[in-house]
């Protein structure tokens, strides 16, 4: 644990204590992670819903309901919005456990990339099953 | 990564076993966590057998008892025995919680007393508070203001407002919250813990304090408050019956009304 080191470090606790002060930011992150979990509320429960009345449809069934621009414009930002959630979530979560500086940005920077991808590559899905001739 | 584990030279030992005296009508067993750093020992579970009817009802009474009559290494803080110092804040039968305020009947069979979780011991049951004070340094725990003091009579408060430091006054600083709290343990260089953020919110809660958006700036900060994941083990440990998690509640509120 660092401060069984700062225990013996030679700097005065106030020091330590005070560090590089405060980052100045820190709200917007916990008020969007507040407001996407909202918003995932009905649109979880109207994608449920939807997949729930088209068990075992065809893809055509699919496909039309997709087209409409309504639900398009759902499926979008259930999609946007999920990912969104989960990366400032991870983050938190990586921000509690790791504690080695270099592990930390290489995961956090990982972590960051991998979901942007998986959501793009569920937009452009959606897209194009919506759009497709 | 976060330590889950202790490492091999703070793994605690079976200790020694210390007999009540014959003749003991009611005894209990209290199992004390031992560490001297000077020995380069590991720590040790020390074992006494006590006779219940030798001392008072509280568990301080049963630490006191055996640095007298006993073993008078074994060390620990206290001073006023009445729930109002905080010296003596330690972990008993696996809760936070002062010694003096805690009946030994409140626990079934062995007690088991270990220093506050995750700081560093200096000996036995004694933890080194440096960190934490200086944290509580850093949130300026004093009357900040603007405006001049009347010359002639103190600064007024009407009733009401004196009511909202009701909840926030009463802490006495024993830091059973902030060593109960897993974000403490995680990131305690970082994060302000539940009791300084108590503090913090007791001065921003104060009607007379002018200095509030000092104050916010100050915890602006995605470790200083925003590690509190509100699991409440702050409110469930404190001995004072305070919410520690409600004040770090009110402060995110605040940080939203200061907003657009």
């Amino acid at each position: 644990m660092t401060s069984q080191s700062a225990q013996k470090s030679l700097r005065d606790p106030i020091g330590i204590a005070r560090g590089l002060g405060a980052a100045g930011h820190g709200f917007e992150h916990w008020w969007a992670q507040r407001l996407s979990s909202i918003a995932l509320v009905p649109l979880s429960l109207w994608f449920a819903f939807s997949m729930a009345t088209m068990a075992g449809a065809d893809y055509a069934t699919v496909k039309t309901w997709l087209a409409s621009p309504l639900n398009a414009a759902l499926a979008l930002l259930l999609t946007v919005i999920m990912y969104h959630h989960v990366i400032l979530g991870v983050e938190v979560i990586m921000e509690d456990y790791i504690h080695t500086k270099s592990a930390k940005l290489i995961s956090m920077i990982t972590m960051k990339f991998a979901f942007i991808v998986m959501a793009a590559v569920c937009v452009v899905s959606i897209l194009k099953v919506a759009l497709g001739g | 990564m976060v330590e889950f584990t202790l490492p091999a030279h703070a793994k605690v030992l079976p200790g020694k076993k210390v007999a009540a005296a014959p003749g003991a009508k009611r005894k209990k067993v209290f199992k004390i966590y031992r560490w001297n750093q000077e020995d380069g020992q590991n720590p040790r579970l020390d074992e006494y057998e006590l006779d219940l009817d030798k001392f008072g009802p509280m568990m301080l009474d049963a630490l006191i008892h055996i640095k007298n009559e006993i073993d008078s290494t074994v060390t620990f803080r206290r001073s006023c025995r009445e729930g109002i110092c905080g010296s003596c804040a330690m972990n008993i039968d696996g809760l936070n919680t002062l010694a003096c305020t805690k009946p030994i009947e409140e626990v079934k069979g062995d007690v088991c007393i270990h220093p506050l979780p995750h700081l560093p011991v200096v000996k036995d049951l004694v933890p080194d508070v440096n960190h934490i004070f200086a944290q509580l340094a850093l949130i300026k725990p004093w009357l900040q203001t603007q405006s001049p003091a009347p010359p002639d009579s103190e600064r007024l408060q009407s009733p009401e407002d004196r009511a909202k430091l009701d909840g926030l006054y009463e802490c006495i600083l024993c830091f059973c919250c902030s060593t109960s709290c897993p974000s403490y343990w995680w990131n305690p260089e970082r994060y302000l813990g539940p009791a300084i953020l108590l503090q913090a919110y007791r001065w921003l809660a104060d009607s007379r304090d002018e200095m509030a958006g000092e104050r916010l700036d100050a915890l602006e900060d995605p470790f200083r408050l925003y590690r509190c994941h509100q699991i409440m083990n702050c409110t469930r440990t404190c001995p004072k019956g305070l919410n520690p998690a409600k004040a770090i509640v009110e402060i995110k509120k605040l940080m939203v009304a200061r907003q657009g």
